[in-house]
């Protein structure tokens, strides 16, 4: 019961990065109908630039001598780290998807790929093929629940990660931006006419997307701090079959399909040997989407390719 | 006025309209003649020549290896590249551009199967001399072949079905794994399955049907995928198959008795030049056949409007079913031949960077078409070996240079175009008394 509760906890943890990253994936679905296959590799950028971020507070902290607490250094951390790495998402929207609105769906496909690669080898390039590892910013602290053992970096990852999504919840239900995208995804032809601009909503929904990915980005830092430039390839591909299972286009159905996807996996890894993961994780994936072919929350449109 | 600049027009004869005509004029069997005696000059010069340009030895890759290490060699490769291919392939076309001509009309009077033949014969002994220089070159062309393979195969589901398909790799894994297991078991004397259940020497007459074997073990993954995916369309397809490449590459980590994770060795040599280039000529035949059968024809209605196909009495179900099996199949012969070729698989070699390389390689080339899915990996795996001394470099290189080509030609540089090697074989002139 105890390994019960315990696998429960690290599910959440594990599924909160899905979560986070499948939003990102399932937001651009709903607006452009498109994937951003370059969104994994956001994922690593925004881990790269909270690491980048981090060892200069850290560094300002050193220089000047003003003692910030550790906590105040990861939420600027956070901040600044989404604030830098949805330009990113932008500049990916601009390159690599505006040109490309009314080209064949598959063409956006693999210049998202490529620009995913771009970014992976940059990376290499740029800094090296040696791991960083990513700086504890906060006392590492356990509590006992019972036969629970609970971390706060798993409480601080699952909270901010529940936070972000209320967030994120509310801007899409109350803003005027969110109104504006709801509006988007429900009929992207017309709405334009309304006077929104496309080319203000597609770059606005990178943008949260990144940022999402970014923060998502972090937490994982803390919770395996060693970075590496190919750590989005499989978290990534990982949280875009989880955006499918929910749903395309469907915020909710992301985020629960997310931690659900989180909690398949760590369960099926202490129920059967651990090698075994991926063949029965995907193969209950395949399971459900057999049966709901448009996952959790998706509407059953056909989609024809615009080939 | 009006008939001298009639005459002054006809006797402009520029350095453009020459080019042009001596292009224009030429039919392929004079460039194969061409290309081969050039071959054969850097068989038999080849060494003297670099020798004497103070090239270390044959530029190998056209040069490119060699500029990008030692950019002082620029001139003398250079040099090499005008004296062993230019100017050969130049003077051979010059004097041969009538004699050439009428060989291609007496073979376009024959069937085409015998045009056919010939055109291949002298393009396979090309190919034959020039890969016979170096071992990197003829692994280089192995790989290209296979790439070819690959590319045409999901060209098929990609182009001409207008689905989205992610599971190649897995198909060329489970080709790869059924073709090298039946060879190790039956034909050689490993580690693995110990010694050989049937004499060595008939390995190479059986190959062919591990081959085949592999594809059939493609082709079931595929109806594995087909049988759920085809019930509604979209990016239903592209899920279930990224799914199923996850699980085919996991499922064979855990086979323990392929190896896992380590993967197998030793597969015997059977991927020779020869076998390579028959298996990638049917695989071209055959693909290029059926894209032009009613069949293909099916499939484009399909992929257009599928309600509309529907109603004109095409199976869509059927059709796109039976496409993405023969896809599949082509695939896991393209993997077979690939763990003969390298004489040794693991899973890691079927993951998500090889659906990059062969996606990048179909939208390159260009969608529903054959010629473009050729021109394509030819390009791609040239040019990924040619800037190989560039290092990472070449992986931003690469994937900018797709990006372009998507941005000013988002089908691909040659999509939409029908391959027919009879126009393709054609004499290029009128004979005179015709």
């Amino acid at each position: 019961m105890d390994l019960f509760l315990q696998n429960i906890v690290n599910g959440l943890q594990w599924g909160s990065f899905y979560a986070l990253i499948a939003l990102g994936y399932s937001m651009v679905y709903s607006i452009l109908m498109l994937f951003n296959f370059a969104h994994g590799d956001v994922f690593m950028v925004g881990s790269y630039i909270g690491f980048g971020v981090a060892t200069a507070l850290l560094g300002f902290v050193a220089m000047t001598g003003i003692p910030l607490p550790g906590w105040l250094i990861l939420i600027l951390t956070i901040l600044f780290s989404m604030f830098f790495t949805s330009f990113v998402g932008m500049f990916i929207e601009r390159v690599g998807y505006r040109p490309l609105r009314d080209a064949p769906r598959a063409s956006a496909a693999i210049t998202g790929l490529m620009i995913g690669i771009i970014l992976e080898t940059g990376n290499l390039a740029i800094l090296g093929a040696r791991r960083l590892s990513f700086p504890q910013l906060i006392e590492s602290a356990t509590y006992q629940f019972g036969g629970v053992y609970v971390t706060n970096k798993k409480i601080l990852i699952v909270g901010v990660s529940l936070g972000l999504m209320y967030l994120l919840h509310r801007f899409i239900q109350k803003s005027k931006w969110g109104m504006a995208m709801r509006a988007m995804s429900f009929d992207f032809q017309a709405v334009p006419l309304m006077g929104v601009s496309i080319n203000k909503i597609a770059p606005l929904t990178f943008a949260i997307g990144s940022a999402l990915a970014s923060a998502a980005g972090i937490l994982y830092g803390l919770a395996y701090p060693v970075l590496d430039p190919y750590m989005g390839i499989l978290l990534g591909w990982k949280a875009f079959v989880a955006a499918i299972l929910g749903g395309r286009g469907s915020i909710l159905g992301a985020a629960l399909a997310g931690f659900l996807l989180g909690f398949i996996e760590i369960f099926v890894a202490w129920i059967f040997p651990s090698t075994l993961r991926d063949v029965i994780a995907y193969s209950i994936i395949l399971l459900i989407l057999s049966f709901r072919p448009h996952g959790f929350f998706g509407q059953a449109h056909s989609t024809q390719l615009r080939l | 006025m009006n008939s001298q600049g009639f005459t002054a027009r006809k006797e402009k004869k520029g350095f453009r309209t020459r080019l042009q005509s001596f292009i224009d004029g030429t039919p392929l069997i004079g460039w194969l003649l061409a290309i081969f005696c050039a071959v054969l000059v850097e068989y038999f010069l080849g060494d003297l020549i670099s020798y004497y340009l103070g090239l270390p030895k044959i530029p190998v890759l056209f040069g490119f290896l060699t500029v990008l290490k030692k950019p002082l060699l620029v001139p003398g490769t250079i040099g090499y590249l005008i004296l062993v291919y230019g100017l050969p392939i130049f003077l051979i076309i010059k004097a041969l551009q009538k004699p050439a001509n009428k060989l291609a009309d007496f073979l376009d009077k024959r069937p085409v199967t015998i045009a056919a033949l010939v055109h291949l014969g002298l393009f396979y002994a090309a190919l034959h001399l020039w890969a016979d220089m170096s071992d990197y070159r003829l692994l280089v062309l192995k790989l290209t072949m296979i790439a070819v393979m690959l590319t045409l195969s999901i060209n098929v589901i990609n182009g001409y079905m207008g689905e989205f398909s992610c599971s190649h790799p897995g198909f060329m894994a489970l080709g790869a794994y059924t073709a090298s297991t039946l060879t190790l078991l039956f034909f050689a004397n490993d580690k693995q399955f110990g010694d050989a259940l049937l004499p060595v020497y008939l390995g190479p007459y059986f190959f062919p049907l591990a081959l085949i074997a592999g594809g059939i073990a493609a082709a079931l993954g595929a109806l594995v995928i087909a049988i759920p995916s085809f019930r509604t369309r979209g990016d239903y397809l592209a899920i279930i198959s990224l799914a199923f490449l996850f699980i085919v590459k996991s499922v064979i980590e855990n086979l323990e008795f392929v190896g896992g994770p380590r993967g197998m060795s030793s597969q015997p040599h059977y991927s020779t030049l020869p076998v390579v280039f028959i298996v990638m000529v049917l695989c071209i035949w055959i693909i290029n056949n059926f894209v032009r059968s009613t069949m293909g024809k099916a499939l484009n209605a399909v992929r257009d409007n599928e309600l509309a196909a529907e109603a004109m009495t095409v199976n869509t179900r059927k059709t796109k079913i039976i496409t993405f099996m023969f896809g599949a199949f082509w695939a896991g012969v393209a993997g077979g031949l690939f763990a003969h070729v390298l004489r040794y698989v693991n899973p890691g070699s079927f993951g998500i960077q090889r659906l990059a390389e062969i996606l990048a390689m179909v939208y390159f080339g260009g969608l529903n078409s054959v010629t473009g899915s050729i021109v394509g990996a030819v390009s791609i795996n040239i040019l990924s070996e040619a800037l190989r001394p560039l290092e990472i470099y070449k992986w931003i290189i690469i994937p900018l240079l797709l990006i372009l080509v998507m941005l000013f030609r988002p089908t691909g540089l040659i999509a939409f175009t029908e391959f027919k090697p009879k126009e393709l074989m054609k004499p290029k002139e009128k004979l005179v008394g015709e």
